[in-house]
């Protein structure tokens, strides 16, 4: 251990000291900050000696990877970077606060993905799938699989799990000498209509199938099939797989999950139940009550994600729809037009978050019955009924409803 | 009764980055609110272009997507119902393809479908990211356009064409102006739910298919563009955009 990284180290635990104590969070961000400000290498030096799965994607990372150290905690202790902080500092900041495990699972924001990668070099890496989010400044969906595919060529002795049902992450995979299969779904099919290699349309075939007609890429056989909520393994083992938190997009997440931890000799049925006991995940899926209603938070961050909670939620509650456009979110809310909102017909609606107004004029056209209500309290009290009500919020509207209702 | 007013949204999963397909929605809901009923069609990317069609409306797309969208559309029937007068609403790319020559995902100059006067090259420096804000140019449109932008795009008109709307705030065209009026296709690059947050466009683009329109309650429309312009004036958006960055993808 370098006497810059020592001294790095410690600056970085003070700084993180001094960020809680003034009250602002956990410190994790500025600490590893701090870290990387005196040895830019600390990332590196910090993930030395240590077996690593690294998880991205658009959707799930947060999910799959506290599924994933479910699974792997049934071995050892794991070190990871809860509390979604997903950029180098906050992965520096998490493996440089946990000296002892040797095992570590880290989610990572997709742009840097390359840069964490030759860093860390990882054992397992884990992709999910890709479609558009903050648009504002990642501009175009297809760089992210170009520089995925980029960071994944190359003599690694990496391996890849990768989602087989997602054209994007197909052909980002598909560089890597080791790739694992899983069919994990897709759910949101509109960023990969032309192929990601070639540019030529992509053909598929009303079940899961698809192929560029320009250059053959087609989807390949999974390795870990995925049927409603049947995860088949490669030994043609099957499992149904119940888990706590909800939606079949978590059944697809729980099957990456189990692939990545095979790697490290965890047998699905033991991962599976490992998986199945988590309740929620960070405040997402979390089962609570206000003022003496039952109520569930849903995340969705993306219009691939809000198909998803829509789908999660339940079919007769009123629904409160909380959007905010700060920096964490993507400065612009266009993607609302994007989502199905037409669904909640026949639901009542609350419109609320900073574009509040927004929401309210995309429900409008999607005909469904809504008030707005900025206020995030006031906003539970206004949704018609007693019965339990789902909260789906984007990122950081999502963290002020868990205020509210006292998680986190 | 009347057969119904026939909205063609155009590749939607080709052009429809920023949720453009929203458009072809308010147009319809905005025509059955007042009794007029509306029939919106999603062309599928392996699907002919419906040739009798009312509107056609067209999103914005990434650069391979638009190079697809310009061969699908080559077939002149995009062309065929814009010189017989049928309106054309495109968006940010859907712009683009519109014109003579735009600028492909390689930096190509790329041959477009000709229905505007005005060729697309790149705007000098950073990509316009942010709140746009317009005073129309065109007469019978109410009130300032708003809306947000996220393009490289710069797009200079010829003589043929006259733009949609003088810039206030934003970039636009990257020359003053923003969008283009050339006959019977509109254009802008207001992307997203650009007729959600302007109805007195939308409701100007539907006049001139059915005529005359009823006034309807957009209060919730007004409050939203009220924000919106409060924002703009407070120069927030112009901060942001300084602020804005690409992503780091070599550091
Ligand atoms: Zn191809």
């Amino acid at each position: 251990m370098t006497a810059r990284y020592q001294v790095a180290r410690a600056a970085g635990a003070t700084a993180a000291g001094l960020s809680r104590l003034a009250g602002r969070g956990t410190g994790t961000q500025i600490g590893g900050r701090v870290i990387l400000a005196i040895d830019p290498t600390a990332m590196a030096r910090a993930a030395g000696g240590r077996e690593l799965a690294l998880v991205s994607g658009t959707n799930g990372k947060t999910t799959t990877r506290t599924l994933l150290v479910a699974a792997l905690e049934t071995v050892e202790p794991v070190v990871s970077n809860a509390g979604g902080a997903n950029l180098p500092a906050g992965l520096t900041a998490a493996l440089t606060a946990d000296t002892t495990s040797r095992l570590g699972v880290l989610e990572v924001d997709e742009p840097f993905l390359p840069r964490v990668v030759e860093a860390v070099e990882p054992r397992v890496v884990v992709l999910l799938n890709l479609s558009r989010d903050q648009l504002d400044r990642y501009a175009e969906v297809r760089r992210l699989a170009g520089i995925w595919h980029d960071a994944l060529t190359g003599p690694h002795a990496l391996a890849v799990v990768a989602n087989a049902d997602d054209p994007l992450v197909v052909w980002a995979a598909s560089a890597a000498k080791n790739v694992v299969w899983v069919a994990a779904g897709q759910g949101w099919t509109f960023d990969s209509t032309s192929c990601p290699a070639c540019g030529d349309i992509l053909t598929r075939d009303g079940r899961r199938g698809w192929r560029s007609n320009g250059c053959g890429l087609t989807r390949p056989t999974p390795d870990w099939s995925v049927t409603d909520r049947t995860v088949t393994a490669p030994d043609g083992s099957s499992y149904d797989v119940e888990l706590a938190i909800p939606g079949a997009v978590n059944v697809g997440n729980a099957a990456l999950a189990a692939a990545a931890a095979a790697h490290w000799g965890v047998a699905p049925g033991a991962a599976f139940a490992a998986m199945a006991r988590i309740p929620s995940v960070e405040g997402r899926y979390l089962e609570t009550s206000f003022a003496g209603r039952p109520l569930r938070l849903l995340l969705a961050k993306n219009p691939a994600g809000w198909v998803e909670a829509l789908a999660m939620s339940r079919p007769d509650a009123p629904v409160v729809v909380s959007v905010n456009a700060r920096a964490a979110d993507g400065r612009d809310p266009s993607w609302l037009w994007d989502v199905p909102f037409e669904v909640l017909r026949g639901r009542h609606a609350v419109a609320s978050g900073e574009r509040s107004r927004d929401v309210a004029v995309r429900l409008r056209y999607a005909g469904v019955d809504h008030v707005r209500v900025d206020d995030p309290a006031d906003a539970l009290r206004a949704a018609h009924g007693s019965g339990p009500v789902e909260v789906l919020a984007n990122y950081t509207a999502f963290q002020t409803f868990r205020r509210v209702v006292g998680d986190g | 009764m009347a057969d119904p007013v026939r909205i063609v949204l155009v590749f939607p999963a080709l052009l429809g980055t920023y949720g453009d397909g929203g458009n072809a929605s308010v147009l319809a809901q905005r025509l059955r609110w007042r009794g007029i009923d509306a029939e919106t069609i999603d062309v599928g990317v392996d699907d002919a272009l419906p040739g009798e069609a009312d509107i056609y409306v067209l999103g914005g797309g990434e650069d391979t997507a638009q190079t697809l969208a310009v061969s699908r559309l080559a077939d002149g029937t995009l062309r065929r119902a814009a010189d017989a007068g049928k309106q054309v609403f495109a968006v940010c790319a859907g712009f683009q393809i519109l014109g003579e020559t735009f600028l492909d995902g390689h930096g190509e100059v790329h041959a477009g479908l000709g229905l505007i006067d005005c060729r697309t090259d790149r705007l000098p420096g950073s990509r316009a990211v942010g709140e746009l804000l317009g005073d129309p140019a065109v007469d019978g449109i109410a009130g300032p356009l708003t809306g947000y932008e996220n393009h490289g795009g710069r797009t200079l008109l010829g003589p043929a064409a006259q733009p949609l709307a003088l810039v206030r705030a934003g970039i636009g065209n990257g020359d003053g102006g923003d969008g283009a009026v050339q006959g019977s296709v509109v254009a802008t690059y207001l992307h997203g739910p650009a007729l959600a947050r302007n109805p007195a466009l939308a409701d100007w683009l539907l006049t001139r298919v059915v005529g005359t329109l009823a006034p309807i309650d957009d209060t919730e429309e007004s409050e939203l563009r009220r924000e919106r312009l409060a924002f703009v004036r407070h120069g927030r958006s112009r901060r942001w955009r300084r602020q804005w960055k690409p992503p780091a993808r070599d550091s």
